[in-house]
């Protein structure tokens, strides 16, 4: 499992591609995989703003449910409502077209809390 | 068996003590397998009880709810075994090995509780019918592996591991017989997952031979090993309760839906009759009913169902999921007996929003051969 070098990365397993103030997150492949077929997917409306930590969805997999936090402060301003109707895409490319939110970043020092894909490796590593 | 898991990428979880695999590939692509083509159970965490003895078909007769007298040499039946209060210890299997020796298969994670139970009820039948005859109940669970074969070319796959002839056997009957190179098994045409199929209990030491020989016997067919996770959609999908969701020690057989086993006139007394019929006769508080979601989202134990308008609490989910073979959101659920008839509309309560649902017959899946 290889996690793109290019993105910053929560323990509750949610990536985050920061583009100038554009931040698109979405769950790594570690989380879908440990989740297992992802069936449902809920997604926060465009316009909502987060707070870092905030739950901003939900994922299900026939098992379990598993809540979305949001990895920085900021404002979503795209929602991937492609997911929604297949969130089976989440099993199938975690890290590129299951993107769930595209946020406007609020609070710069809210990325500070983010991990580099080697510090993710490790600490995926440290879970098994 | 743990090894034969742990190759074939299962991921183990401890369930009831036993690391057991609740998926290999995923429990969607496992689930579709055995509807489409056959799965592979190891269901070896069971509990297995033998019960002898001249007294044995009186005593099981007692100890449990369906009527165990008619039942043949060879024959299988499914039944619920109460508790004075009218509450449900477990669900089981009865077997009938001969006129008085007895099989039983219980629930892994309740077995010490079940074989706790039987022990005391064998202790009241004794007392009560001092000259009943020689009666022996001893758990022999560590003795057996279960392995379960279950889909369409299940008859297929294990007629080439035994000499026994299968398809004379008809569904919850059984043979003694042996598969592989001489090893002793009852081969029964039982299971849980709504598809035609057998379970092979052998000696618990010969489970990986007989498991990678059913693997090897059902390549051709696409067999796949199947774990927890699907095990649980493929039941849910036929409406077949399982303890701990849809039954408890609480739980009134006919609210269950599983009055069907409860025999009240079978001629003897058994364990919880009289509390059963009088809670019936009083009036059941619910009835366990198929649901099934008419917009997005998934129903799990626990949520709340309401009426139409959301106002009105009538009820629970004891078991929901995705439906893999239907592919909608489905639920067993202990509904108000006024607002559980089919097609009723309902709604569920999921993280707080009020999910439009409908009562709907059951079973949900009906195998097409």
């Amino acid at each position: 499992m290889s996690f793109p070098n290019n993105y910053k990365y929560t323990k509750d397993h949610e990536w985050a591609l920061v583009e100038g103030n554009t931040v698109t997150v979405g769950v790594t492949a570690h989380a879908a995989s440990a989740l297992g077929d992802i069936v449902y997917v809920e997604l926060p409306e465009v316009g909502r703003t987060l707070k870092h930590g905030e739950t901003f969805g939900v994922v299900e997999s026939i098992k379990a449910v598993s809540d979305l936090y949001s990895p920085i402060s900021g404002k979503v301003t795209a929602s991937n409502a492609a997911l929604v109707n297949e969130p089976a895409m989440i099993n199938q490319d975690p890290h590129g077209k299951a993107w769930m939110v595209k946020m406007e970043l609020t609070d710069a020092s809210t990325l500070n809390n983010l991990m580099d894909a080697a510090a993710y490796n490790q600490f995926v590593a440290t879970l098994k | 068996m743990y090894e034969e898991h742990k190759r074939l990428g299962g991921r183990l979880i401890d369930f009831g003590g036993w690391e057991l695999p609740v998926q290999y590939t995923g429990v969607m692509d496992e689930h579709l397998a055995c509807r489409n083509a056959v799965g592979l159970f190891d269901v070896s965490h069971m509990g297995e009880v033998h019960v002898e003895g001249t007294a044995s078909e009186a005593f099981v007769n007692y100890l449990v709810s369906n009527d165990c007298v008619k039942l043949n040499i060879k024959q299988a039946l499914y039944t619920e075994m109460c508790n004075h209060r009218g509450g449900i210890v477990d669900d089981l299997l009865v077997y009938r090995r001969a006129k008085d020796r007895f099989f039983l298969v219980v629930n892994a994670s309740n077995s010490d509780k079940d074989f706790a139970h039987m022990k005391k009820i064998e202790t009241e039948f004794t007392q009560k019918n001092p000259n009943a005859g020689s009666l022996s109940v001893t758990n022999e669970s560590s003795k057996y592996t279960q392995i379960a074969v279950q889909g369409r070319h299940a008859e297929a796959i294990v007629q080439t591991m035994t000499k026994t002839p299968l398809s004379p056997i008809k569904y919850y009957w059984f043979d003694e017989g042996t598969v592989l190179n001489g090893i002793p098994a009852i081969i029964a045409r039982t299971g849980y997952t709504g598809e035609d199929g057998f379970e092979l209990y052998v000696a618990w030491d010969k489970g990986p031979e007989v498991w990678r020989a059913c693997l090897e016997a059902g390549a051709k067919y696409g067999i796949k090993p199947i774990g927890l996770g699907a095990r649980d959609t493929l039941r849910l999908e036929m409406k077949f309760p399982l303890y701990g969701h849809e039954l408890s020690d609480e739980t009134n057989p006919y609210a269950a839906g599983v009055g069907w086993v409860v025999k009240p006139n079978k001629g003897t007394d058994f364990v919880g009759r009289e509390a059963v019929l009088k809670a019936k006769e009083k009036g059941l508080p619910y009835h366990s009913v198929g649901l099934k979601l008419l917009e997005r989202g998934i129903p799990r134990q626990g949520y709340g169902i309401y009426t139409a308008d959301g106002k009105t609490k009538v009820g629970e989910v004891t078991s929901g999921t995705q439906s893999p073979s239907l592919g909608i959101a489905i639920a067993i659920a202990n509904i108000a007996i006024p607002q559980s008839s089919v097609g009723t509309k309902l709604t569920v309560d999921i993280r707080g929003t009020k999910v439009p649902a409908e009562v709907t017959p059951t079973p949900f899946y009906k195998r097409p051969y």
